[in-house]
């Protein structure tokens, strides 16, 4: 057998155990399905869920939020980055609000964002794009600052102007830091994501699994917390194809 | 008139507690395809003085002249080969190569001809879209400057840049460097701190005093290229300037010790 079906087979023997252990305890009655419901039955309930349609829309609906939130706060934090990296007046500006507003988690601005926007997807687009933009905008920052001077250096003996130099020289020298700033921000509003569904509107994964809650239907709240996992999963492995790409020529990937 | 001219230069780098004088009263002339060695010690201000004329460091008083021009700030009609190489790692090899030209604005085919041209004339064809992390030193600095003669700089000012290649490599890109020289009559000014390379290239070699950096020799090298680095004249050329950089060199030495 080769090394890699064995390793494959050592990481499902764990997970395929606990299923095994987990649906016998079910079956035999020690535990009540609402305190835990047995796999079988979520993934009964899951089909069932696929199958009304509506969880294509919670799911759609969640990642349309995701990605909102997240444009809009990245969108924001990018360009505000480069200049308050690049530009120490400007960083001197803005960085006691940073710091000030960056340790407050999104969470605590939900009152605040319902007084503001009401309910629906206004308020859980603020939240999301607020839990993106720290996350990017430190990153940001601090790549722009740490841009080797060698090479701003050697752009400007090449004769680069300003929009040159950011573009092709600083932009893509802070790709690393921007790049890892990113991946926490979307880990943020993802979760984000749920909570604010859980306050602010009636259809997403978020509020799906509160309201399963209400008539105590423990499979489906399962069953959505798998798919939340999953989604996290499928959105982890795109930006790590993104980021294999836009840093093929990086040191760091060699390996 | 001197192509580039230097005259009463000087430059102090102002530190928290004291200011270290740099280069003093830097007098010095290159005409057009000349071939110059700055020659001394670490901490002798050669590095400096390049990064005057190169227009990094603004000096403290004195003026330098370029075909006529006051320097003021960086430009690419005085390319720099820096030691680090500095090519940049997100660009492929014909990207870099290209990057100046494509600052002027050169139309896409000619800055395609350009490029296939270089990358041939520095053994880096296969190459091509390559990036730097996957190529040695010495293939980087072969791209480092490709990039300058892609935008054709009339002067090239170079630091150190077979500093750290080993000595095979470095005398084969000293080879090329002659070459491209001889070819292209661009003024070159090499910074280096060996006595032997020094020797190996230039037409003049220029050695400079340890803190504050001052001009302690012009020494004219009228030997023909391609020069024997175990000849009679190569040799005594190199005894004589030896025992010159060496005494700059103990006085740095001491100075460290000083310090410590």
């Amino acid at each position: 057998m080769s090394a890699g079906v064995k390793s494959l087979l050592r990481g499902i023997a764990m997970p395929f155990l606990l299923l095994i252990v987990w649906e016998a305890t079910c079956r035999a009655g020690l535990v009540s399905p609402i305190m835990l419901p047995s796999p079988s039955a979520i993934v009964v309930k899951w089909v069932e869920w696929l199958r009304s349609g509506e969880l294509l829309l919670d799911v759609l609906g969640s990642l349309g939020r995701v990605t909102g939130g997240f444009l809009l706060g990245a969108g924001l934090a990018l360009p505000l980055g480069l200049f308050m990296g690049s530009s120490p007046r400007i960083y001197e500006y803005f960085n006691p609000i940073v710091q000030v507003l960056r340790p407050i988690p999104p969470i605590a601005w939900i009152p605040m964002s319902i007084l503001w926007f009401g309910l629906g997807n206004p308020p859980a687009i603020f939240l999301i794009s607020l839990g993106a933009f720290f996350p990017v905008l430190m990153n940001t920052i601090a790549g722009v600052q740490n841009v080797d001077g060698i090479y701003l250096r050697a752009a400007r003996n090449l004769g680069a102007g300003r929009s040159t130099m950011f573009r092709r020289v600083i932009l893509p020298a802070a790709t690393p830091y921007i790049l890892a700033g990113i991946r926490i921000g979307i880990g943020t509003a993802f979760i984000v994501v749920i909570v604010s569904e859980m306050i602010a509107v009636n259809n997403g994964l978020g509020y799906r699994i509160l309201e399963a809650r209400e008539f105590m239907w423990s499979d489906k709240i399962i069953a959505g917390m798998i798919t939340i996992g999953l989604l996290g999963l499928a959105i982890d492995q795109v930006m790590n194809a993104l980021n294999n790409h836009l840093l093929r020529w990086h040191r760091g990937m060699e390996s | 008139m001197d192509y580039i001219s230097i005259s009463n230069l000087s430059k102090t780098f102002q530190g928290r507690d004291r200011s270290v004088p740099a280069l003093q009263d830097i007098n010095l002339s290159l005409s057009r395809g000349e071939f110059v060695c700055l020659l001394g010690p670490s901490g002798c201000g050669k590095s400096t003085l390049l990064n005057s004329i190169a227009g990094f460091i603004q000096p403290s008083s004195g003026e330098i002249m370029v075909d006529g021009k006051p320097v003021r700030e960086p430009g690419p009609e005085r390319g720099v080969v820096f030691q680090e190489y500095a090519i940049f790692p997100w660009m492929t090899v014909a990207r870099n190569i290209a990057f100046g030209l494509e600052i002027k604005g050169t139309p896409a085919n000619e800055i395609r001809d350009r490029v296939d041209t270089l990358l041939d004339t520095l053994g880096l064809k296969e190459f091509r879209d390559r990036f730097p992390k996957d190529l040695s030193g010495g293939m980087r600095q072969r791209v480092a400057i490709a990039r300058l003669l892609a935008i054709d700089s009339p002067v090239m000012l170079m630091d150190e840049p077979f500093g750290a290649l080993d000595a095979l490599t470095r005398r084969t890109l000293q080879d090329e460097l002659l070459r491209i020289w001889l070819e292209s009559g661009k003024t070159i000014l090499f910074v280096t701190h060996s006595i032997e390379e020094s020797l190996y290239l230039a037409n003049r070699i220029v050695v400079m005093t340890y803190r504050p950096g001052t001009i302690k020799r012009n020494q004219i090298v009228t030997m023909p290229h391609p020069r024997d680095p175990s000849g009679a004249e190569f040799n005594e050329l190199k005894r004589d300037l030896g025992q010159l950089v060496m005494k700059e060199q103990e006085r740095h030495t001491s100075d460290e010790m000083k310090a410590l």
